[in-house]
This record gives C-alpha cells, sequence and structure tokens, in this order.
C-alpha cells in the first residue's frame, strides 16, 4: 500500500490539525497520519484554557505570542464556525488565579510585571488581597489570600475544539488517516518517504512533525533534537450542575454543559495513571477555594501528560539538513491554536509576510 | 485495622471466599454496597421469609449467608468501593465518609450486570431489564402489573416463572432470535450439566403450561408510551408486524462482567468473543495481572451462581497459599473437587452462550436509539462521528461524549463498540476495553478531600 | 405525572408501614425496600428529567449502575435511589434538570 501526498502531517492532534488547517486554507494538499485511539493525547485531556496571565514572564518572544493569540480567538472561533457546526464555547471574559499561599502570591505578582513589561504594558491585570476579593466573589474561602485577575483571559470547551478542528480539516479537504503510527521518516528523492506501523508508505514533498511527545523518537530521523519530555497534569470533573459558577480560574472552572473541571498539578513522569494523593489534593484545593463545592460529585479523574520543552516554550524548527521537514510542538496548544492555523502556515511556506519565529528555534537548547 | 484479605463484592463468590479464607485463618474484610450479603441471585435471601413462589434455588443462598458467621469475618454493608490504590488500600464509602481497608491481598467479586438492550424507545419510563423487576421481586415484595418479557436467554424464562408462580404471569413473551440449533453441537459437553438443563427445560414447561402467548425470532424492538401511560411494543417475526400493549417492557439479553474496578486498577483484560465482552485476564485460580489481587464470580467471565461459588473457595485457597498458611499439597488437593464442580457448573455454558448469542441489532441499533443514556446520545450521531474519523472508544468519547455521565458507559460501551465496530469493519475485540479511571462511583469533593494526604487506616 | 403504578404486591408481602414524602406527597414504603422500589410502587411516572434533554426517566437497573434512578433525598441531591433504604420521614424531590450547588456549608 502507498500513499502520495503534498505535505504530510505526522500526529492529529491540536496542533497537528491546526497547522494541517492553515495549510489547507494556503491551497496545500494535506494529508493527516494520526496513531491510534488508545495514544496519549494531551488534545484529549487538556483543561481548555485560553490563557495569557503568566505567560511570558521570563521570554518575552512568547510573551507577545501568547497576545497575540490571546487576540486572535474570537476570529479563529469564528472561521471554524463558518466550516462546522460546532459550538465551541470559547468565553473570554476574564480569569483569576487564586493563592492560598501568600509568598507564591507575591512572586506571581511580580511575574506579571515583568510580563506587562515584556509587553509594553498592553497587559492589563489586577491583584487582588482577600478583602478585596470576597468582596467581589462572596463565596470565596477564607484560606485564599490574594489573586490575580486578568480580564483577557477566557477559556474554550477543549475536546469540542479538537472535534471541530478534525471537522474543519475534513470540510477543507485535509485527509485524515487514523491508526497510522508512523515508524520511519526519512528523506528520499525531492521528498520524505514515511512508513506507518500497518505496513503503508507514503510519500510527501514536505513533512511537519506534530507528534506530541511523539516526536521525541521520530525528529531524530530527520535531523532535530526534538528535547521535549512527558510532564503529567491530574484532572477532575464532577456531576452537572444547573447554578453558573460567577468565576473562571486556572485551577477551577464550569464547562458549558455544567461540570466543574478541577486541576493545574505537575509531576515529572510519563506514567498517565491517576493518584490518590493528587486527587486528595485537587478536592481540597477547590473546596477551600469555593467552599460550595463540597457536596459536588466526582464523575471521573484522570491524568494526561504535557509535551514539554526544556523551557516550557514551543518548538518550531526548519531541519537544517532536510528543506521541506518541520518540527512543531508546544505547551498550551489550545491558547496558540488560532496562530498555529495561520501564522505558522504562512512561515512554513516560507511567505514573506510570516512572523519571524527564530525566537523558538530549537538551537536556543544547545547554546545555553 | 487493617485485615489479611479484603473481598470486594458479598455474592456466592465473595461469601464462598470469605468463609474459606477465614477457616484458613485469614482475617477478612467483605464488603458490599448493599445492605444484606446475598449478590444478585440472592439478593436479600437473609431477610425473606416465606417468598417460596422465588424457587429453591434461591433459597439455597440462605446457608452461603449464614457461613459469614465467623469471628475471622468482618462484612461491611453499604460500602461502595471507589478505589482500590495499590499503596493505600481498598478505598470505599458509607455515609458520606471515606474509608481505607489496607490489605495484603485483594479479592474481587463484584458480579455481572445486565446487558444493556438498546433499541428506540428503551429509556421510556415503563421499560426496565427484567433482572431489574426480578430485584424487586426479592428485594421489594413487588411483581411486575402486565408485563411483556422481551429478549432471550436462561434468566428470562426464570423471571417468567417466578413471575407465574407469585400469581403475576407476563402478558406475552417475545424472544428474539435463538440459535438452538447451531449450539446443539456444543450439547454432549453440556450433558454434564443435564440437571441445570432439565431445570431450564421445566422453566419453558411452565411457561408453555400457563398459556403465555410466545412470539420467536422477533426483531425491529420498539417502544413508545401510550396516552394512558401504558407501553405500546411493536415488534416484528418474519414478515408480520406486532402491536402489543403492556404495563411494563421488561427486556434481557444476557449478563456482562461488571468491570470498572479491575479496569480502573489497570489490570490486563481480554475480550471473550462467546460472551461478546470484555473481562479482566485470570490464571485458572482467579489470579489477575496483579501477584495480590484476585477476581472471582461472574466478574471475571459469566458463569453463573454455581461456577461464582467455586471459584470464589478457589481463589481463597491460593491466597491461602500465596499467605504461607496452606502449602501447595493441601491447596490442590482441597481444590479438586472444587473444579469439578466448576467443570459441572460451567459445562452447560458453551451451549448457552451459542444459543443466546446476541442479536446484532442490540450491538448496532436503528439510528434514533438513545445509546448512551446519560449524555443522551443517539445511534446515529455514533454512526456519524465513526466515519469521519472516531474511529476508537476514546476518539468517540471526546468527540460526542459518550460514556462521560455518571454511569461512565456501563449503559453505551458495549453499543458504542458496536456501532464502531459495524461503521469500520473491525472487529469488536479490537475496540476495547475502554479507560476506566477513578472513582468507579461518584464521590463529592470533601468525602476525596477528607482522605488526606497521608495512608491511613481505618476498619 | 402520577401514573398507576407498573407493579402490584405479591402474595404474602409485608404491609407498607414506612411513610416517606414525595415532593409534597406521601409515599409508603416497606422496610428492607430501596426508595427506587417505594418510587415504583407509588407511580409509573418519570422521576426526573435528564439534564440533556429534558426527558423523563424512572428507575432502572435497580443495581447501581445505570444512575437513571437519581432523585434529591432529604437535601442531597442526585443520590441513586435504587442503593438507599427506605426510611420513615425521608423526604425526596424528583429532579427536573441538573442539580443545584448547595448552599455555602
Ligand atoms: C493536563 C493538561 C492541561 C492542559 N491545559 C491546557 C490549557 O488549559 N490551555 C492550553 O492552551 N493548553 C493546555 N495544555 C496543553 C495542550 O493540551 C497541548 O499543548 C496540546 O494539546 C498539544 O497538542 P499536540 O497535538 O502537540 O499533542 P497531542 O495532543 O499529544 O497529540 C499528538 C498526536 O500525535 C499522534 N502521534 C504520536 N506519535 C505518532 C506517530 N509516530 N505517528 C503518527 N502520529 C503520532 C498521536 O496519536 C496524537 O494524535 C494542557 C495539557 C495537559 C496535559
Ligand atoms: C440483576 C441480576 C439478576 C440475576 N438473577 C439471577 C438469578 O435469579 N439466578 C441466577 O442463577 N443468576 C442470576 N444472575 C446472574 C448472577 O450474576 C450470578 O448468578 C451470581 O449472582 C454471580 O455471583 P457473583 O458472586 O459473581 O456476583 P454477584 O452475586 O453479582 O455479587 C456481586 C456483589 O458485589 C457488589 N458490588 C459490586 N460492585 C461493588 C462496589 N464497587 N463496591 C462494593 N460492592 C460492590 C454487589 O453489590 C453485589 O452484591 C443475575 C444477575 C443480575 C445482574
Amino acid at each position: 500500500m502507498s500513499a502520495q501526498a503534498g505535505t504530510a502531517i505526522i500526529g492529529g492532534g491540536i496542533v497537528g490539525l491546526c497547522v494541517a488547517l492553515g495549510l489547507a486554507a494556503r491551497g496545500h494538499e494535506v494529508l493527516v497520519l494520526d496513531g491510534r485511539d488508545g495514544d496519549m493525547r494531551a488534545s484529549q485531556g487538556n483543561f481548555g484554557l485560553v490563557w495569557l496571565q503568566g505567560k511570558g514572564a521570563g521570554y518575552a518572544p512568547y510573551a507577545r505570542w501568547s497576545f497575540q493569540a490571546v487576540q486572535a480567538w474570537p476570529d479563529f472561533a469564528k472561521r471554524l464556525s463558518g466550516l462546522v457546526d460546532v459550538d465551541l464555547a470559547l468565553c473570554q471574559q476574564g480569569g483569576y488565579e487564586f493563592f492560598t499561599d501568600a509568598a507564591e502570591y507575591e512572586a506571581f505578582g511580580h511575574d506579571l510585571h515583568r510580563q506587562a513589561n515584556a509587553l509594553d504594558d498592553r497587559l492589563s491585570f489586577e491583584l487582588l488581597n482577600h478583602a478585596d476579593l470576597a468582596a467581589r466573589l462572596p463565596g470565596i474561602g477564607q484560606r485564599v489570600v490574594g489573586a490575580s485577575f486578568c480580564p483577557l483571559d477566557g477559556h474554550v470547551n477543549p475536546l469540542r475544539l479538537h472535534f471541530a478542528l478534525r471537522q474543519a480539516c475534513l470540510a477543507s479537504g485535509v485527509r485524515i488517516t487514523c491508526g497510522a503510527s508512523v515508524v520511519s521518516v526519512r528523506p528520499a528523492g525531492a521528498g520524505f518517504a514515511l512508513l506507518d506501523e500497518t505496513g503503508r508508505q507514503t510519500r510527501a514533498s514536505r513533512v511537519v512533525l506534530c507528534a506530541g511527545l511523539g516526536a521525541a523518537h521520530l525528529g531524530p530521523q530527520l535531523g532535530f533534537r526534538a528535547p521535549i519530555r512527558a510532564q503529567r497534569g491530574e484532572l477532575m470533573i464532577t456531576e452537572r450542575v444547573a447554578d453558573r459558577l460567577p468565576f473562571l480560574s486556572s485551577t477551577i472552572r464550569q464547562v458549558d454543559e455544567g461540570g466543574f473541571q478541577i486541576g493545574g498539578t505537575k509531576a515529572e513522569t510519563d506514567c498517565d495513571t491517576e493518584t490518590t494523593t493528587t486527587m486528595v489534593g485537587l478536592a481540597q484545593h477547590a473546596v477551600a477555594v469555593w467552599p460550595r463545592l463540597a457536596d459536588l460529585r466526582v464523575l471521573r479523574s484522570w491524568a494526561a501528560l504535557r509535551v514539554m520543552t526544556p523551557d516550557g516554550y514551543p518548538i518550531y524548527q526548519r531541519s537544517a539538513d532536510h528543506p521541506g521537514a518541520f518540527l512543531v510542538t508546544c505547551h498550551s496548544g489550545v491558547t496558540l491554536a488560532p496562530l498555529h492555523a495561520t501564522r505558522l502556515a504562512e512561515w512554513i511556506d516560507g511567505d514573506p509576510a510570516a512572523p519571524d519565529l527564530e525566537a523558538f528555534d530549537e538551537r536556543r537548547f544547545a547554546l545555553s | 485495622m487493617s485485615a489479611d484479605l479484603v473481598i470486594i463484592g458479598a455474592g456466592p463468590a465473595g461469601m464462598a471466599a470469605a468463609r474459606v479464607a477465614a477457616e484458613g485463618g485469614l482475617s477478612v474484610t467483605l464488603l458490599d454496597e448493599q445492605e444484606r450479603a446475598g449478590g444478585q441471585i440472592y439478593r436479600n435471601v437473609g431477610a425473606v421469609a416465606g417468598r417460596g413462589w422465588l424457587g429453591a434455588d434461591y433459597a439455597r443462598g440462605g446457608a452461603l449467608v449464614q457461613g459469614l458467621d465467623h469471628p475471622g469475618i468482618t462484612h461491611q454493608p453499604r460500602a461502595t468501593v471507589w478505589r482500590i490504590d495499590a499503596r493505600r488500600g481498598v478505598i470505599w464509602l458509607r455515609d458520606g465518609q471515606s474509608h481505607v481497608s489496607p490489605a495484603a491481598h485483594v479479592l474481587i467479586a463484584t458480579g455481572a450486570q445486565e446487558r444493556p438492550v438498546p433499541f428506540p424507545g428503551w429509556t421510556l419510563p415503563g421499560l426496565m431489564p427484567a433482572g431489574a423487576a426480578q430485584i424487586l421481586m426479592k428485594q421489594s415484595g413487588m411483581v411486575p402489573d402486565e408485563a411483556i418479557l422481551a429478549g432471550a436467554g436462561p434468566l428470562l424464562y426464570l423471571v417468567a416463572a417466578q413471575m407465574i408462580a407469585a400469581g403475576a404471569p407476563p402478558v406475552a413473551l417475545v424472544e428474539t432470535p435463538t440459535a438452538i440449533t447451531h449450539a446443539l453441537p456444543k450439547l454432549p459437553r453440556a450433558l454434564f450439566g443435564l440437571p441445570t438443563l432439565i431445570k431450564g427445560l421445566g422453566l419453558i414447561a411452565r411457561i408453555r403450561a400457563a398459556g403465555i402467548p410466545w412470539y420467536r425470532g422477533a426483531a425491529d424492538f420498539r417502544a413508545e408510551t401510550t396516552e394512558d401511560g401504558r407501553i405500546r411494543f411493536d415488534f416484528t417475526t418474519g414478515k408480520q408486524s406486532h402491536s402489543l400493549t403492556c404495563g411494563l417492557l421488561l427486556t434481557h439479553l444476557g449478563v456482562i462482567p461488571q468491570s470498572h474496578l479491575t479496569r480502573s486498577m489497570g489490570l490486563a483484560h481480554e475480550y471473550d468473543a462467546e460472551q461478546g465482552a470484555w473481562r479482566p485476564t485470570l490464571d485458572p485460580w482467579g489470579q489477575s495481572s496483579e501477584p495480590h489481587v484476585f477476581v472471582a464470580g461472574d466478574g471475571g467471565g459469566i458463569g453463573g451462581a454455581e461456577a461464582a461459588r467455586a471459584k470464589g473457595a478457589l481463589a481463597a485457597l491460593a491466597i491461602l497459599h500465596q499467605a504461607g498458611k496452606l502449602d501447595a499439597a493441601g491447596r490442590d488437593r482441597r481444590a479438586a473437587p472444587l473444579r469439578r464442580a466448576l467443570s459441572r457448573a460451567l459445562s452447560l455454558r458453551p451451549f448457552l452462550d451459542a444459543a443466546y448469542s446476541v442479536p446484532s441489532a442490540f450491538l448496532a441499533p436503528p439510528d434514533e436509539t438513545i445509546v448512551c443514556r446519560c449524555e443522551e446520545v443517539t445511534a446515529g450521531s455514533i454512526r456519524k462521528a465513526a466515519c469521519t474519523g472516531a474511529e476508537g472508544l476514546r476518539l468517540m468519547r471526546t468527540s460526542l461524549r459518550t460514556g462521560m455521565g455518571p454511569c461512565q458507559g456501563r449503559m453505551c460501551e458495549t453499543t458504542v463498540i458496536g456501532l464502531i465496530a459495524e461503521a469500520t469493519d473491525r472487529p469488536a475485540s479490537t475496540l476495547g476495553p475502554g479507560r476506566i479511571r477513578t472513582p468507579v462511583k461518584p464521590v463529592t469533593l470533601a468525602e476525596i478531600a477528607a482522605l488526606g494526604p497521608q495512608p491511613e487506616e481505618t476498619t | 405525572m402520577n401514573a398507576a403504578s407498573r407493579f402490584r404486591d405479591a402474595p404474602g408481602a409485608a404491609p407498607r408501614s414506612l411513610r416517606l414524602m414525595l415532593d409534597g406527597v406521601p409515599v409508603l414504603a416497606r422496610p428492607g425496600e430501596s426508595v427506587a422500589a417505594a418510587l415504583l410502587a407509588h407511580s409509573g411516572g418519570a422521576t426526573r428529567q435528564t439534564p440533556v434533554t429534558g426527558a423523563g426517566r424512572a428507575p432502572y437497573c435497580m443495581m447501581g449502575v445505570c444512575f437513571d434512578c437519581l432523585v434529591t433525598i432529604d437535601g442531597h441531591p442526585n443520590v441513586q435511589a435504587c442503593m438507599v433504604s427506605a426510611r420513615e420521614g425521608m423526604v425526596i424531590q424528583r429532579q427536573i434538570g441538573a442539580r443545584r450547588l448547595g448552599d455555602q456549608p
């Protein structure tokens, strides 16, 4: 069996599908080779934040890139809803970061100032002590010492985003093959030869590696270092509730169907099973922040693996050795989705109008 | 106080195991979410007097319940297990309070649930599984009023006979196509199961004698509510259409293992093609892929009550051996008669599995059928999503929310698998089992928070 | 909606000696039976409306696996009525759609 493609994209998570959509919109013939149903997909287990607070406090290019992404979200959502009938439940009405530890609260305030500097003060935010916060959110728990609020923060339904991207790609002529884990990819003639685990060969003139954690293994075949690692995040979802929560935060949010998602943990491991101790921690945090949640039933907890680079910022890399091969990987792929489906496609095409993404070159790790 | 052995499920498997383990010198904690021991077949058996119409088989469960009266056994009723943690132990809930029972050995004996029987209208009030009605008969002394029994399998005959004996005969028996002739080659082996077979034939004779209208080869089920709140049940037999009205429509197509707990622990599972269901992978003692975790009874593969009892005792012997309380020779000697009983009990299975295999229309029902009862997802939308890339349980789940409600897929997984298998032309064995996560039963944030960070012990 | 029950008493069944309240209406229960059983003996109608489409549902599996029998019992929403024994004086409410958030504890 064999197939032909103009551009082959390895990986059908949010990142690969955004790139596919962007390239298809620029008139390219695109084939997405996606892995198995059981693969770890950050895109199926994430928190759905379209988030700015704290992003790029120590790295101005990332602060600016995230800022652009957040601002591009409303148009992107409109574009998707023009292609498919899926409600993304995008809501960008501002979000809180809650603190139960005074030192952490203070440190985060400094981060926000640095981030605002990097953005030439286009970032507006508020720092609220407990009394200010209690005046605004009367249900807040006594143990919350303070919070930051950024009016630009928001969220979407991440599962519907993944679903909508798949449908939008199909509607734009992208071909998607599931169960096609690529085992080898190598330069061949003027393009690339890919082999997947079912034995199928694919020839493509360009290849974009968007395989999430799978890129660590495939990257070196195309001359990339792909220094990525897994970082586990655990989450819980509760039964549906009719009342609306009066706030969005980075650790507690109400999904549009009514359930409450609770998350925000980090563990350096590639094992994606949930743990009792973390569940207990999340439950204690939720009840400390908003005591009225105490009698809500948790229906499911889960763990998902973040695709992390050493500094946490994206890698956008052209292969130096093999023109036509690209590596695209990032954390915060939900937030960055609009740019991956537009500006990044320009960059892959070498469009003169494309942004300068030098700052996200993976050679930054070799230098440090 | 921690126990040597924690058993989850006080049905025939769990009760038999508890007794053998306690007599062998282990301290046993027996957890069950029901108020009384008995499991599904012997539900409430200790507490009911004068319900002779439930039959002699039911009454036999009393001895097993009495066997729990042993100083080594602590029976915890109303204890719902929601997680088994490799380090902390078995975590369970009662009256809003979570408890942790640490244990060196765990036996999971959570039994079976009825196989979902999806068709247009199966979510309406007035439709129930036949086994659910039987639970009401056992536990509440309630009998169905003007009910139709529809589907196939031995339990359907048993419930019909129990209803007749209770003076509330079903108004009709509507049987889906059976493959008795096709299953006949499996019968020679089944002769060891002669007593069971004779019992089955006896049930059929009683249903005949009661003059119950009996429709065979029925298909195309559809139910609607009439204006006066009754159920109109439409179906076909061959080219003929039928429309019957009843107070209650009771359906049944066999039972499948309850594997949420074993799956949530990440134990190895395998697909049983004859029974059309996933079950944990076990050795002949019931040992799972985790050496200190055993599974016995219908939760490890459907075998019925007698098999469950034998498997429970066998697992207990293996655990006694593992705990150093019984040498290999003693274990094997005591196992021999249990293995013979097990083989007798299972001899009819291949015949039953073949004769009462599930008609494909209930694995992949018509488009308008609600498949996921919690999230109200129809068969039509699942078919459509399967054809546009949601080619597995997980992608389907995140695309349409199938299995995301409070039941966590218990009522839809078999059907979602059937629909994806049909749409993508792949065998069901390549499409599961779905990943089950904690908690196995819903538990509140406060109840989780109260567990605290440190491993702790309670009785 | 209070359709007639779809069940009747078996011969020799014990009297219904417990009194529960369902949405302000008395419901009788037999000691040892579940709340779901008492509701089914009381009426053949729906005991809740689903959060998704508002469809009516009644207790279904009677063994804790389907979650169709969810009701509010003594102020606690989304309780599985088939897993709770009926007790004298219990106050039960049918649920219309998703539950509400409790009051601040
Ligand atoms: C717990 C958690 C919470 C998060 N919260 C947020 C948030 O709130 N906001 C936000 O913006 N971001 C969040 N993220 C990050 C975001 O989810 C990820 O950045 C994004 O989903 C990454 O998408 P991806 O396509 O790169 O990777 P994945 O979703 O992991 O997908 C990788 C894909 O590649 C395929 N693949 C792998 N190997 C191969 C191969 N050899 N051949 C073919 N295909 C292959 C896989 O099958 C899969 O489809 C979160 C992540 C986690 C884990
Ligand atoms: C509704 C129904 C009715 C049946 N009626 C009959 C019948 O009349 N005759 C017949 O021969 N067979 C019947 N069966 C088949 C039945 O599965 C077996 O006959 C037999 O009961 C299996 O025994 P077991 O010990 O494996 O499990 P069960 O008898 O099913 O016992 C399992 C026990 O585990 C408990 N449990 C499950 N999950 C948890 C948890 N998370 N936490 C705590 N406790 C838990 C349950 O409450 C239950 O008491 C019926 C099955 C069902 C589902």
